[in-house]
């Protein structure tokens, strides 16, 4: 496990530069600044950085490289308010939005909108990539549902703050236009619906970048943008003192105690965990090193117990935690349930451990009633409005992802382990499924299936699997929001839950349980 | 309730009123309190928030800040003192301390004036007569000429008689002002011409004296007192030869290496002096001393003055005590044998100047100052307090440091490891200068004489090195904890006290936050990269150096410390930030970080311009030359400020139209504010 971390790190601090260095030196010496030192000094000093999905992109368009997706965003505090930050970055295709690019933007404003926090867009891009257009403009969750998200959320009282620090073409031109209130970098920052060679061609009308949508045009003539700023750090200057204007009041409506670090050192996990997915552990030693003192008060300790569920606090909030040690049964499925409605009454989030093979499967267990008691947990998990933050920290297979709260579940977070994987069974049993299949139509036809096909056939079935299944592979398509170091679970829940405690407390109404 | 002032009898002083301010008010009250006087003060608009004013039982306002109408407003300081029903006018030294028509004043009007009789002063006040008076009195003088013929022939032939180097002085002269020195002949008329513009400036009095010029001479001057009684004592001597632009910085008691047998004859020479005019009260007698120990009477001074504390250091006295006494009618509290030396005695004195720039005085708020724990053998007598502000008005003495010890070895220790603890931050001060100055080895040497700083100048303002790469780490990491510190406050009193996004961690996810920051040591930027470790540690990049640099922040009383360690060396600091500087102090030495002001603070407006013009310091506009939307070239003048009795003249920094005039002539302006607003001609719109 020691050995997926460090390649975790060697990726990301490779993700971290951005484009190539001639980008990059091109970008610093027009004077601004690179992406991540924008956020950086966005953000007030020292708070921590929880970002999303580095891996957006990951080798996802062949030889094209598109490092975090082209965009970097994630929850900060920005003067003393917990901000989501979506920062283009221009070192990479000039800052224009692939489908992923578009996905990670998207994913943000999701994130914003479930836990109702401020919207930074820092711009600088140009703006949709013209020959992925098909794949980038014209469906539901593309390019316009960013400005429908801007429309909306500024309707629910969600703040929508633009800092145009570069190009603003043509839809991107709307970012800071629907923004609540918006601040332009002079003679550094463009807006303008048609660029220059879009007018030349639709009028003939030759005009400069600046006289078409820069600062002095958009600060004094047009009222496109509110704030004038001198250069990047002004911008972002200005952008604190816009936050500090928002009147913002975070209200926490659990209890909070002193935070106790675990007692049990994180870096543990590595060795408990390992990095072979057949390799069993016990949860609750996942749950004791990133736990408050290492505190869990666990409930129905001595029924179903391949789902171990109970109470602790992170970072001195309160959780219930539910984490899998083995197969889900019919007692697993009603004591999770159970769970989660004791959460949901005493408005407390959850946090799913998941690592799961499934369901149990076979006569007995249909029998006994399985489906209908996998669907009870399934639908307390869809209806549970507290905030609910999945880590997969082991496989990920089947109905056992919708009972553990997985992507299509609405966590307000998902996180993935290195050694994680997800697919609808494992790449053995797939493996296994296809070749029975197999078996069975040969043997219609009279014909056996000899070792060596069969090895043939279950051989690139297992490797697709795998393949697919692979966390970057998840996050590259932002199935998750990002691969994190195991022994920095604690802190991205702590931070999770901080985020997440921004919204306004919803009731959950469950739906009928099968009884 | 008028109290009549004979010359003999005993009065009782219950009421004391104090016309000064500054230390030497504060100085005052203290003793009055002590012996259970009142204390009455006065106070110009400029000190209505001054520590005097707070300090005494009663305080009268008697004009505005300019001295001539408050502080040496004679009839209204009368008026306070029948109003108040002070007995007694205490007049510090400096305003009225040496005026004669103000002792005569307070005579007519029955108020006991705490200093010699108007005569005395009178007598003293005019160099030549008290050299006449000195040498009929058989008291050493130096040769020169105090004639009436003040041709230019006539002191030119004296100059030659009495031999160069010869030494100009007004004969009404003080503090250095109206005195030249002429090395030869040919300069002679130069110099005298130059005396004379000064003096007259000066004292309305362009009359000058010539005497001879001693090369290498020290100042070494006695304490005397008399009592209405005839009487009258000596309390040793004081060296005070170490002085820049002709005025002290550091005195001493007694003077180094001055023998029992010379302390006597010099004593016994002051008290011949101070009978001569029949002195009462506190009274020093200064001497040039040469190589040999050979002294000469220079003048007497009829206040107490300024070092008087490094007498009452080595005699365990209290002089104003005894001036209060004295001036009630007693006698001398102490008669000649009983006064006896102990130990040895520094003081320091703390101005607001810069010593790099010629000890050009300066004013300014002080942002933050804290000193030694004064205890009784370390005094520091101050009229300011952390907050205040030293005045463009009065004299920029901030404070005096006097310390005692068994020798001057221990003393001289004991000062510097005060002035280490004296940490001003705001506007510039002597401290540091203080420091090279009292560690010089031919000072610890005791071998002082009035020509020491120019003397050792290189020494003493060595070259400035760039600071240290690990002082560099300290103040980056000051900044950082400062940060925390804030992030934590706010943490606290919000309603959620304990999320990890105040944990001013830096943390990032997979990557480490590699922060950058700039700092400015003296002209130079200082580009640092700064990874935050996860145990709260931080590894600091210089170039090619890398420290590892942790540590923590505390308070203790109003000042900040920083302990810091640095590849393992660990050192505690205190700890300064303004908005531009980071400040520590230690007893390694301090050292003063700056922070680069960004782009959009250094324009005195933020919409795309920037220019104008800022007051150097504090000061008054004296003359404004231009208006709004006149058009101005770079380099024309713009204001003239009168800032610590110098003119300055404002001028354009670059062409443009002015936007706006932001102080009037007459007005006060405060140091870096913006005169001017100065827009470039294509922007004028904005």
């Amino acid at each position: 496990m020691k050995a997926l971390v460090t390649q975790l790190q060697e990726l990301a601090e490779k993700i971290r530069l951005g484009g190539g260095e001639k980008a990059r030196k091109l970008h610093t010496s027009r004077g601004k600044l690179l992406p991540r030192e924008r956020i950086d000094r966005l953000i007030d000093p020292g708070s921590p950085f929880l970002e999303f999905s580095q891996f957006a992109g990951y080798q996802l368009y062949g030889n094209e490289e598109v490092p975090a997706g082209g965009i970097i965003t994630g929850v900060a505090r920005v003067s003393g308010v917990e901000c989501l930050i979506v920062a283009n970055d221009a070192t990479v295709k000039g800052g224009t939005y692939y489908p992923i690019t578009v996905k990670k933007h998207l994913r943000a404003q999701e994130i914003a909108m479930q836990n109702h926090l401020p919207c930074l867009y820092l711009v600088d891009s140009g703006g949709a990539n013209l020959p992925r257009q098909a794949e980038v403009f014209p469906d539901r969750d593309h390019f316009g549902r960013i400005f429908y998200n801007q429309a909306l959320m500024s309707s629910q009282g969600i703040p929508q703050i633009a800092v145009v620090m570069g190009s603003c073409t043509a839809g991107g031109a709307y970012v800071p236009a629907m923004a609540d209130e918006s601040i332009i970098v002079g003679k550094q920052g463009t807006i303008f619906l048609g660029g220059p060679p879009l007018v030349k061609a639709a009028t003939g009308e030759e005009v400069s970048a600046e006289d078409l949508g820069g600062a002095d045009l958009h600060c004094r003539k047009s009222g496109v943008t509110d704030h004038y700023a001198l250069d990047d750090d002004h911008a972002l200057h200005l952008a604190r003192k816009v936050v500090r204007s928002l009147n913002y009041q975070k209200k926490i409506d659990v209890t909070v105690e002193p935070p106790e670090e675990p007692l049990y050192p994180a870096d543990e996990l590595y060795g408990i965990v390992g990095d072979q997915l057949k390799r069993t552990f016990d949860v609750k030693e996942v749950i004791a090193r990133i736990v408050d003192g290492s505190k869990f008060d666990e409930f129905k300790a001595l029924y179903g117990d391949t789902l171990i569920t109970g109470f602790a606090r992170i970072f001195g909030y309160p959780v219930g935690i539910i984490g899998n040690n083995g197969v889900l049964f019919s007692e697993s499925a009603k004591k999770g349930t159970h769970f989660i409605q004791l959460c949901c009454q005493r408005n407390i989030p959850i946090v799913f451990l998941q690592n799961i093979t499934g369901f149990m499967v076979g006569r007995d267990y249909e029998a006994g009633g399985i489906a209908k008691d996998g669907a009870k947990m399934v639908t307390a998990v869809a209806c549970a409005s507290v905030p609910k933050i999945t880590v997969i920290i082991g496989g990920s297979y089947g109905a056992g992802n919708y009972g553990m709260c997985g992507r299509a579940y609405s966590p307000r977070f998902l996180y993935m382990w290195p050694n994680a994987r997800i697919s609808v069974m494992g790449g053995e049993q797939a493996a296994t499924v296809l070749a029975t299949v197999a078996k069975d139509q040969r043997a219609r036809e009279g014909k056996q299936l000899s070792e060596a096909d069969e090895a043939a056939l279950k051989e690139p079935i297992i490797r697709r699997f795998e393949e697919e299944g692979n966390p970057y592979y998840s996050s590259a398509r932002l199935w998750d929001d990002g691969i994190i170091d195991p022994a920095n679970t604690r802190l991205v829940l702590g931070l999770s839950l901080s985020a997440a405690l921004n919204a306004p407390t919803k009731r959950t109404e469950f739906g009928v349980f099968r009884m | 309730c008028t109290k009549f002032a004979s010359t003999t009898g005993r009065k009782n002083i219950e009421k004391v009123l104090i016309a000064n301010r500054g230390e030497i008010a504060c100085r005052v009250m203290r003793t009055a309190r002590k012996m259970g006087v009142k204390s009455v003060a006065v106070y110009s608009d400029a000190d209505k928030n001054s520590m005097h004013v707070a300090m005494a039982d009663e305080a009268y306002l008697i004009g505005p800040a300019a001295s001539q109408q408050s502080y040496l407003a004679m009839e209204k300081i009368i008026h306070v003192a029948k109003m108040s029903t002070a007995q007694a006018i205490h007049p510090g030294y400096g305003f009225l301390s040496e005026n004669t028509e103000f002792a005569e004043l307070c005579k007519k009007e029955g108020i006991i004036f705490i200093g010699p009789p108007s005569s005395a002063i009178r007598d003293m006040g005019i160099k030549s007569t008290s050299k006449a008076i000195m040498s009929a009195a058989g008291v050493p003088i130096i040769e020169g000429y105090h004639g009436e013929n003040q041709s230019d022939e006539c002191l030119k032939e004296h100059a030659r008689r009495i031999g160069y180097p010869v030494m100009i002085k007004a004969v009404r002269g003080g503090g250095g002002k109206g005195m030249r020195i002429a090395q030869s002949e040919k300069e002679f008329l130069d110099q005298l011409e130059s005396a004379r513009r000064e003096a007259k400036k000066s004292f309305n009095d362009d009359a000058v004296l010539i005497e001879k010029f001693v090369d290498n001479p020290r100042h070494v001057e006695v304490q005397v007192f008399g009592d209405q009684h005839g009487n009258a004592v000596y309390l040793f001597e004081r060296d005070c030869s170490v002085q820049r632009r002709h005025q002290k910085i550091i005195e001493e008691a007694p003077g180094p290496g001055i023998e029992p047998e010379v302390r006597r004859k010099l004593g016994e020479a002051a008290v011949k002096a101070a009978k001569a005019v029949n002195y009462v009260g506190a009274g020093t007698v200064e001497f040039i001393m040469d190589s040999q120990h050979n002294f000469y009477f220079m003048e007497m001074n009829t206040r107490l003055q300024v070092e008087h504390p490094v007498t009452e250091m080595i005699t365990g006295t209290d002089l104003v005590e005894w001036q209060l006494r004295v001036a009630a009618g007693e006698k001398i509290p102490l008669m000649q044998e009983e006064i006896a030396l102990r130990g040895h005695a520094f003081e320091a004195r703390i101005y607001a100047e810069d010593p790099n720039n010629n000890f050009m005085p300066g004013a300014g708020p002080l942002l933050h100052l804290s000193t030694p724990l004064p205890d009784s053998f370390t005094r520091i007598e101050t009229g300011v307090r952390h907050g205040d502000e030293v005045s463009v008005h009065y004299d920029p003495m901030i404070a005096k440091l006097v310390v005692w010890a068994e020798d001057r070895q221990a003393a001289l220790r004991k000062l510097r490891y005060s002035l280490h603890q004296y940490n001003i931050v705001g506007l510039s001060t002597n401290i540091d200068f203080l420091l090279s100055l009292s560690g010089h080895p031919q000072f610890e040497a005791g071998k002082v004489h009035t020509n020491f700083i120019s003397q050792h100048y290189d020494e003493l303002f060595p070259a400035k090195k760039a600071t240290p790469n690990e002082v560099l780490c300290q103040a980056a990491l000051g900044l950082i904890l400062r940060e925390k510190m804030i992030t934590d406050a706010f943490r606290i009193q919000s309603g959620d006290k304990f999320s990890p996004f105040a944990s001013s961690s830096g943390r990032r996810i997979n990557i480490s936050y590699i922060r950058n920051l700039t700092l400015l040591d003296g002209e130079n930027n200082v580009d640092m990269t700064i990874d935050y470790n996860h145990d709260g540690s931080y590894n600091m990049q210089i170039k090619d150096k890398t420290f590892h640099v942790s540590g923590d922040i505390s308070n203790e009383g109003n000042s900040t410390y920083l302990r810091c360690s640095v590849n393992g060396r660990v050192c505690k600091s205190k700890l300064v930030i303004l908005d531009n500087a980071i400040c520590l102090f230690s007893l390694e030495g301090n050292a003063q970080i700056g922070l680069p002001i960004p782009k959009y603070l250094s324009g005195a407006s933020a919409t795309g311009t920037q220019g104008g013009a800022i007051a150097p310091m504090t000061g008054t506009i004296e003359k404004v030359f231009v208006k709004a939307g006149d058009k101005v070239q770079a380099g024309d003048p713009l204001m003239v400020m009168i800032a610590m009795k110098m003119e300055h003249t404002i001028r354009a920094s670059k062409a443009g139209i002015i936007k706006k005039v932001n102080y009037q002539e007459g007005t006060q302006a405060n140091r870096h504010a913006s005169l001017v607003e100065l827009v470039d001609e294509d922007t004028e719109s904005e």
